[in-house]
């Protein structure tokens, strides 16, 4: 019967293992994602400011922005459209406003579409990197600077950010 | 293949030997057993109570699809009964099914006297009615069972869920753990009890395919269990793996989903080529054609069905080289699937064919199942599937390959061994008047879906748009007809169970295989003393 045992316990490590698998693919996925830059997710760390401008490229970039599961608030962007130089630094304005008459937290989470060109997309400051707290009723402004990364390739002419936004206060 | 087909019964007197054994009778018979002949006998009757109730639900899916408009039953409920069909075809009639086969049929084929572990066999059958009762229970709690797809996609199954998806959580995880003992217990089975003799190369067709299943179970339950613990959590218990509020990313879900999803649906027809592939030769009067590369092709087919998981997901958004490698890994499956049909036909080819109900049933199979395989690669076209994704030109693609491909072999396996189970022969008018009806009305049912598929009407939806009317009165028409012509079959079932026309051990004559050498009806023990293969 050993033998049946020995090769039982194998089998049974060979599963537990294969478990553990299902949950390093979580990590696996991200790591991966972050090489090769498939997801669209952009950093969320401070870039350094651009020293070099190419003067010769314009690359449109959108912004939309998208209040997850009726959460109570209204985020707006000042302008839909900028058109940019690669290396330039560029300002955009949000304006949020708390619906709500409480006190509420919210996170935006921001998203490239194409997802390639979010390795070329560097925010200098951004209401994304902390979460923001609205008092009730609550208007604020919020600052975007980005610059688009001069080594952008040249298929991508057009890219569009996107902000989902979240009540963290009830999501979590 | 095993050399055993000129033994004569005789040469193995513990076969036919009568045991004098004291084995308690009703409900405790059952309930502790560890005999892999009755647990086979659990599984499939487990399988065909299953099979009876998720073919109700699609039933009523069909009966509210009959006319545009909604008719008999809330979209919520229609989410639910698309949802629990699924998931009771995939993981209680279909997979049980097979393993019921499994246990029955492997020691018999390796002249084993038992499963390796038998007292795990019994608790890898009886934790099953409990997750199917929760699962079935869910259904009548308040706000309903799961309503989001078998394939359970976060953030439908996170985020927009109700409370009870816990109790579907739980019952994914003891199928999941039922399966899981059930491999183990194959694997060990395969590779310790073969009779001495039988190498690998002598193994029979059924078993290699299963070996190959099982390895795949193995790798890819756990991987499922994964993710339903991560649902579980990320609505529970404040994780984020699919919120991208905390980081977390919901196609993701997809990727794990289908990492476990595609070797999925090879562990739900490995098993059918295994049954087919014992079939044909018997009712063709020839040995199987091209033995080695049968084995070879379903390695092949488990180690490619790891690659080829983002065919389900091209319209999720992903860079051309992703999409060029998963559109042609995708169609190399066809390589080692088309080489199964090859030979399956080149064995028919020039044999002395007899058309007995079990070979109708591969017969069928092998046509229905190439036509699956076709869709298949259709599909597998990247810019095409933008078109076809999520309408029911894969409800006819999957329906195709798994009715006519795993369901219609399950039928021919049991036909096949049905008399070596009960000792009688079935009712063979009764049994091809099944066939046909069922034959006819499957067509009816799946392959208009192909066609409205094509113009655009999307799966999932409980409603649709008035041009597709007439198409979907044809097709629940072949759904009802189907349903009920499964009546017929469990009819024929118990009627051959209970009695009938006495068999002798080599039910089908040319049969070739252990199996045949013990009497019919086969003993409660076998091969207690093993057969040596030559
Ligand atoms: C030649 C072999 C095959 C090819 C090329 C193939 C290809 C595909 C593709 C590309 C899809 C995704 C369609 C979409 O969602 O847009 C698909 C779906 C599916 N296939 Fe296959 N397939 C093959 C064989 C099989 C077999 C043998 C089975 C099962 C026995 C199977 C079961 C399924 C199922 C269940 C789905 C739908 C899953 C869902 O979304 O619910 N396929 N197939
Ligand atoms: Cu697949």
């Amino acid at each position: 019967m050993s033998k049946n045992t020995k090769l039982f316990k194998k089998l049974v490590i060979a599963s537990v293992a294969m478990f553990a698998f299902a949950f390093a693919l979580v990590p696996l996925y991200n790591v991966f994602c972050d090489i090769t830059g498939l997801n669209g997710k952009p950093s969320l760390a401070r870039a350094e400011v651009s020293t070099a401008v190419d003067l010769n490229r314009q690359v449109g970039v959108g912004f939309l922005t998208h209040v997850q599961n009726g959460a109570p608030f209204e985020v707006t962007v000042d302008q839909a459209r900028v058109t940019v130089k690669p290396g330039e630094m560029n300002q955009v304005t949000f304006s949020a406003h708390n619906l709500s008459n409480e006190s509420r937290t919210m996170q935006a989470v921001p998203s490239i579409s194409p997802g390639l060109a979010a390795q070329y997309m560097h925010k200098v400051e951004c209401f994304c990197f902390t979460q923001q707290i609205l008092q009730p009723g609550e208007k604020v402004s919020l600052i975007l600077l980005f610059y688009i990364d001069t080594e952008i390739t040249p298929n991508i002419e057009e890219l569009t950010l996107s902000y989902t936004v979240f009540d963290i206060v009830t999501d979590n | 293949m095993t050399g055993a087909a000129d033994n004569t019964q005789d040469s193995y007197p513990q076969a036919t030997e009568q045991h004098e054994h004291h084995a308690p009778t009703g409900f405790k018979r059952w309930f502790f057993s560890t005999n892999h002949k009755d647990i086979g006998t659990l599984y499939l009757g487990f399988s065909l109570l299953m099979f009876l109730i998720g073919g109700a639900m699609a039933m009523l899916i069909r009966a509210e699809l009959f006319q545009p408009g909604l008719q008999l039953m809330e979209p919520h409920f229609y989410n639910q009964m698309v949802t629990v069909h699924g998931l009771i075809m995939v993981f209680g009639a279909v997979m049980p099914a097979f393993v019921g086969l499994a246990n029955w049929m492997i020691p018999l084929m390796i002249g084993a006297p038992d499963m390796a572990l038998p007292r795990m066999n019994n608790w890898s059958f009886w934790i099953l009615p409990f997750a199917f009762a929760m699962l079935l229970g869910s259904l009548f709690m308040e706000g309903g069972g799961p309503a989001f797809g078998w394939t359970f996609y976060a953030p439908l199954s996170t985020t927009y869920s109700n409370d009870n998806t816990a109790m579907f959580v739980f019952a994914v995880h003891i199928m999941g753990i039922s399966s899981i003992m059930g491999a183990i217990n194959v694997i060990v089975t395969i590779v310790n009890l073969r009779a001495p003799g039988m190498t690998w190369m002598k193994t029979p067709m059924f078993v290699w395919t299963w070996l190959i299943t099982a390895f795949l179970l193995i790798a890819v339950m756990p991987v499922l269990a994964g993710a339903v613990t991560m649902v579980l959590t990320d609505k529970y218990f404040g994780t984020d793996f699919f919120n991208a509020v905390g980081g977390g990313d919901p196609v993701m879900f997809q990727h794990i989903f289908w990492f476990f999803g595609h070797p999925e649906v090879y562990i739900m027809i490995l098993p059918a080529f295994g049954i087919i592939s014992t079939i044909v030769p018997t009712f063709s009067r020839k040995k199987l054609f091209g033995y080695h590369s049968m084995v070879y092709a379903t390695g092949s087919i488990a180690i490619l069905s790891f690659v080829v998981w983002m065919h389900h997901m091209f319209t999720t958004g992903m860079p051309l080289a992703a999409e060029l490698f998963f559109m042609y890994s995708t169609m190399l499956i066809s390589v080692p699937t088309g080489v199964k049909i090859f030979n399956w036909v080149a064995t028919m080819w020039r044999g002395a064919i007899s058309f007995e109900v079990p070979m109708l049933f591969a017969i069928a199979f092998i046509v229905l199942f190439t036509i699956g395989g076709f869709s298949g690669l259709m599909l597998a076209i990247t810019p095409a599937d933008f078109q076809y994704h999520d309408t029911y030109f894969v409800v006819a693609h999957f329906h195709y390959v798994l009715v006519t491909g795993a369901v219609f072999s399950i039928m021919a396996g049991v036909y096949y061994w049905l008399p070596k189970w009960s000792g009688h022969m079935f009712d063979i008018r009764l049994a091809k008047t099944h066939f046909w009806l069922s034959l006819i009305s499957v067509n009816i049912l799946f392959f208009p879906m192909h066609f409205v598929g094509l113009a655009g009407m999307p799966r999932r939806i409980p409603d649709y748009a008035l041009q597709f009317a007439d198409f979907n009165a044809i097709i629940s028409i072949g759904g009802f007809a189907f349903g009920l012509s499964q009546l017929l079959f469990v009819w024929v079932v118990l009627k051959c169970v209970r009695g009938g026309e006495k068999v002798p051990a080599n039910v089908w004559q040319a049969a070739e295989g252990l199996e045949w050498d013990v009497p019919s009806p086969a003993p409660h023990h076998t091969f207690a003393t093993p057969p040596v293969i030559k």
